[in-house]
Order: C-alpha cells, then sequence, then structure tokens
C-alpha cells in the first residue's frame, strides 16, 4: 500500500505553461484566455475562480484535450496534451451520463474502452459503486436518479479507468445548496483516499475555500491569473469550518478579488446606465457603491 | 351488467395496520372504484362512437339515402360482414394480403437499412451532409406515387417496381429522422466519451447509435405509414396481386363489399404494423419506459 502511495503522489503534475486561446467569430479574433500559467502538483487539490466568462472553462477544456492551445502548452507529467484521454478523468456541471446506459454501464464506459472483458469490468464497477453507496442502483438509468446521485455517478465513472488527474467543470452548479456541501464533502473524502490531482472550476468562493489547496483567481476577458491564494485551513475539514475567523477572512479576500473582476467585466454595462445618475463608472468607486 | 366496485379486499399493507383501518380501507377502495369506472367509461364512449357511427352508415346504405351524397352503391356494414365470412378465409384474399405483406417487408427493410446508416453519418459528419443532404432535399419533395411510371420502367418485373415504389415511400421519413436524431445529441455526451477514451468508431456505435434511436424509431413508425400508402397506390395502378389490386379490382368488377373489406384489411395491417414498430422501440430503448 505504502508503495503504492508513493508511486501515485509521483503522478499527476499539471503544467498550463504561458497559455493563451483565441476565439474566432463574426470574423474576428477575440482572446478568451491571455496569458495563464498554472500548476498543479501531484496529489493538489487547486481550484481557479474567477467571473463568468473569465475563460476558467477554456482552462479545463484544454486540459481535458477538448481545446487546443492558441498560445502556449499544457502538460500532463511532461506530456504536451493533444487529445482527450482517460488520464484525464473529466466530470461536467451537466453530468452527461449516458442515457441509454445504466449506472453500471456508464461506470463500466471508459473500462470497455480500454478492452477489458465484460465480468472484469463489472467487478470492478460494482466494487466503485459500492464504495460510492450506490450498488442499489446499479441497473438503474440515469434518468431515475436525483442530481446529486447523478454526479457522484459522474465522478465515480471519470476515476474508474485510474486516471492521474480529475478535472471538475462546475460540478455542483446545478445541485441544491444542502447536497452540495454534501457532494463537497464525498468530493473530499474521494480525494484524500485516491491522493490524484484535482483542478476544479466554480464561480462558489465558498465551495473553492472549503476543498482546495490553492486558489487561483481568474481576472475578466480576456483572462489572466489575478492571484493566487493559498488556502493553509486545516484538513480533515467540516462544514462548520466554513464559520471559522480564518475561513471568513478568506472568503472576504477572495470575494474582495473577484468583485473587482465582476465590475470590470460589467464596466461597458454599467458605465451607460450609471452616468446618468451620475456616478463615475471606474471600479473603485463602484465598488464601493454595491 | 354488474356495477364497477371491486370485490375483493384492498391488499393490507403495514401502514393499514398502523392507520385507523376502516377509514383508510374505504379510501383506497373508493379510489379502486373511481379508477375502474373512469376506464370502463372511456371504453363505452368509445365503443359508443364507433356504435353509432355504423349504425348512421347501415341507415343510409339500407334507405339508399341520396343526399348530395350518393349512398346508392354503398354496401351496408351489415352485407359487408356477411361477405367477410366466405372472403376472408378464401386462399385468393390471404394471398393479396401476404403478397402486400411482403412488399410491405421488404421495401420498408431496405429502406430502414440504407436510411439509418447513412442518416448517422450524414448527422454526425459535415462532408457527408455538405455531400448528400442536397441530393435528399431535391428527391424528398417527390411523393413515391409520382415514381410509378418511372418505376415502371426502371425494374423488369411489376413485383420490383412495387417493392422500389415501397421503399421510396419509407426511406426518407426514416432517413431525415435519423438525421435529426444524430444533430440533437448532446454534444457533451461526445466530449465525456472521448475523455473515456472513445475513439471515433466506438462514438459511433456508443453515442450516435444509441442516442439518435428514439428519433430513428420515430421516423421508422411515419416510414411504415408512409409504406402502406405506397404499396397500396402502386398495386392499384400497376398491380396484379395484393390488397392494393384487392380492393380496386372489387371496384372494377362491381363487387362493392369487398372494397370496404380492402379497406378494413389495409387499416388492420397498417394498425398491427406500427403497434410492432412501438413493441420493437420499447425492447430496444428500455431507458425511455418510465417506471
Amino acid at each position: 500500500m505504502s508503495k503504492d502511495d508513493a508511486m501515485i503522489r509521483t503522478k499527476g503534475l499539471i503544467e498550463i505553461d504561458h497559455f493563451g486561446c483565441d476565439y474566432i467569430g463574426d470574423g474576428q479574433v477575440t482572446a478568451a484566455v491571455a496569458d495563464v500559467s498554472i500548476l498543479v502538483r501531484p496529489g493538489e487539490f487547486v481550484s481557479i475562480v474567477g467571473p463568468s466568462g473569465c475563460g476558467k472553462s477554456t482552462l479545463l477544456n484544454a486540459v481535458a484535450g477538448f481545446r487546443a492551445p492558441t498560445r502556449g502548452r499544457v502538460r500532463v507529467d511532461g506530456e504536451t496534451i493533444r487529445a482527450p484521454g482517460a488520464d484525464r478523468g473529466m466530470v461536467f456541471q451537466q453530468y452527461s451520463l449516458f442515457p441509454w446506459k445504466t449506472v453500471r454501464q456508464n461506470v463500466e464506459f471508459g473500462l470497455k474502452m480500454q478492452g477489458m472483458g465484460a465480468s472484469q469490468r463489472e467487478s470492478k464497477a460494482r466494487t466503485l459503486l459500492s464504495i460510492a453507496g450506490l450498488l442499489d442502483f446499479e441497473d438503474h438509468y440515469p434518468d431515475r436518479l436525483s442530481g446529486g446521485m447523478k454526479q457522484r455517478v459522474g465522478i465515480v465513472r471519470a476515476l474508474a479507468t485510474g486516471p492521474k488527474v480529475l478535472l471538475l467543470d462546475e460540478p455542483f452548479g446545478a445541485l441544491d445548496a444542502q447536497t452540495r456541501v454534501i457532494m463537497q464533502q464525498i468530493l473530499t473524502n474521494i480525494w484524500q483516499r485516491l491522493r490524484i490531482s484535482v483542478l476544479f472550476v466554480t464561480h462558489d468562493i465558498d465551495e473553492a475555500i472549503f476543498l482546495s489547496d490553492r486558489i487561483y483567481v481568474m481576472t475578466a476577458r480576456p483572462g489572466e491569473v489575478k492571484a493566487e491564494v493559498p488556502i493553509d485551513l486545516p484538513r480533515p475539514r467540516d462544514p462548520d469550518c466554513m464559520m471559522a475567523a480564518d475561513f471568513l477572512a478568506l472568503r472576504r479576500e477572495l470575494v474582495t478579488l473577484i468583485r473587482e473582476e465582476s465590475l470590470r467585466a460589467m464596466g461597458g454595462e454599467l458605465a451607460g446606465g450609471l452616468a446618468g445618475i451620475g456616478v463615475t463608472a471606474d471600479s473603485g468607486s463602484l465598488a464601493d457603491l454595491l | 351488467m354488474d356495477l364497477p366496485v371491486p370485490a375483493d379486499h384492498p391488499p393490507l399493507s403495514a401502514a393499514t395496520l398502523v392507520a385507523p383501518p376502516v377509514a383508510v380501507t374505504r379510501s383506497v377502495r373508493r379510489r379502486v372504484a373511481a379508477s375502474v369506472w373512469s376506464r370502463l367509461r372511456a371504453l363505452l364512449l368509445g365503443t359508443l362512437a364507433i356504435l353509432v357511427f355504423l349504425g348512421l352508415w347501415q341507415a343510409a346504405s339500407v334507405n339508399h339515402i341520396e343526399w348530395f351524397v350518393r349512398f346508392d352503391n354503398i354496401p351496408a356494414p351489415s352485407t359487408v360482414a356477411l361477405r367477410a365470412l366466405t372472403v376472408v378465409p378464401s386462399a385468393a384474399f390471404a394471398n393479396d394480403v401476404v403478397t402486400s405483406c411482403e412488399r410491405v417487408f421488404l421495401g420498408f427493410s431496405i429502406a430502414a437499412l440504407l436510411a439509418v446508416p447513412l442518416g448517422l453519418l450524414i448527422g454526425c459528419y459535415k462532408p457527408m451532409r455538405d455531400l448528400l443532404f442536397p441530393l435528399c432535399e431535391l428527391l424528398r419533395p417527390i411523393p413515391a406515387i409520382a415514381w410509378v411510371p418511372i418505376s415502371i420502367m426502371l425494374w423488369p418485373t411489376d413485383w420490383q417496381s412495387i417493392v422500389f415504389i415501397t421503399f421510396l415511400g419509407a426511406f426518407f421519413p426514416i432517413l431525415l429522422n435519423t438525421v435529426l436524431g444524430a444533430q440533437r445529441i448532446d454534444p457533451v455526451l461526445v466530449l465525456a466519451s472521448r475523455s473515456l477514451g472513445a475513439g471515433e468508431v466506438a462514438i459511433f456505435r456508443e453515442i450516435y447509435l444509441p442516442g439518435a434511436l428514439p428519433a430513428v424509431f420515430t421516423g421508422l413508425a411515419v416510414g411504415m405509414g408512409v409504406a402502406w400508402v405506397s404499396v397500396i397506390a402502386a398495386e392499384m395502378i400497376s398491380g396484379q396481386s395484393g390488397i392494393g389490386y384487392f380492393t380496386w379490382e372489387a371496384y372494377s368488377l362491381i363487387q362493392y363489399p369487398d372494397i370496404v373489406l380492402g379497406m378494413v384489411a389495409i387499416g388492420l395491417l397498417g394498425l398491427l404494423s406500427s403497434a410492432a414498430i412501438r413493441g420493437i422501440g420499447r425492447l430496444a430503448m428500455p431507458w425511455l419506459s418510465g417506471e
């Protein structure tokens, strides 16, 4: 076990190196991400937060291999990412379970793609489902599951092939507040057990602090890294820690950072409306106002 | 007729034992009675409309009503029913039914086997769409029946030309629905499968095919309907056998009750075919059936 641990810990290094990405639309080139460098060390839990449209999902898609960088490089364990692959598990906000496959068939999918035999992947899927407390639902179709259960299946499916890193794109955004807290704890447990590197995108600041070792705050579009905030709260963390003074201090710091960027992103829209009531639209005074 | 009151005692559960048993039993019984009555009423009302329809028709035919429409030569339902006793068991009638079924089955099957893969390719790959879609859109508005003269010239035998017409009728609804089904698949499912290591072939088989299946079955149901329309029309125009030929022949030979028999047979065959498609669809897509 300890030998395995040591081996796993050396894997899962994500290096996003001067990454930039442009969109082409209406014959115009728009920079979605300007120049971002992000590092996730093996076994580390790192979150990216930022105003909507800052390109945080673009970064995740680049690591997943869905999107090629316009500038810069994305590497996992030193290898440049060229295509999607099962060495990087991806969890989507919209669950993205295959509706025509049962819970177990969904979990088996990655193993099937690796050419594993039916009986072997069935037993592996059942083991994973029982750990996630979903074994009773193995023969259900996703349609019949609650949002929280769907996303648990989504996480188990992404982990089934034993990926080096886990990428999550606002995975709990569609869940209600109570379920979200439970899912955050489940994810923490999984992460601590597997010691897998996690890159997590969210717009929920509490969620990011509760889960992460480190948080990158992105600027408004075109996205750049505005700040890198280490989260030194002791682990294991429980939901009560969200009321603690150090948690709230971090929260205040992050809220301020993101609000500046959100206002900057909305600056253009607000300038027109606020000019009429005699307010200047520079971000400092807006931040005081709102 | 008995009143729709359930004779058996409703089954007792743990909940019934905790709650006051009398009240629960009564309310359960009342609800069961209400649902039985609602179903019975639907059955009665439906039957009533059919009986009224047949009754009016019978009256119009027997009395030779001529009031704008002429019921003079229209056989009464009772005449048709009597005639059915001699025609339906006959070998000739069975032969016509089987012939039409064969043509529909063959034309429809060829259409499905070609249109489903082609529709998936067109739906999944843009070059295929650019290549084939304009051609499809050019041919699609032409009704299958309009192909009858060309088809007769094209194929050596009547049988082949009628199967061809049936095939054309079924082909385009199946193709179009399959294309739409493949295009409407949530792109995130394709991304998810890629990130789980799926290659192009696996994505086609594991994502596009099952994902398009509900739309495919919609297309198959519509295609089956059009296949029957086409086969009947083709048989009426150019056939020497089949249930469409039987119906038209009855008109030519002044065997008027046989016309209605042919119509009823066509209706029943269409009904059975679409029920078969629905049944196969339910088996092929277990994830869609609810509780």
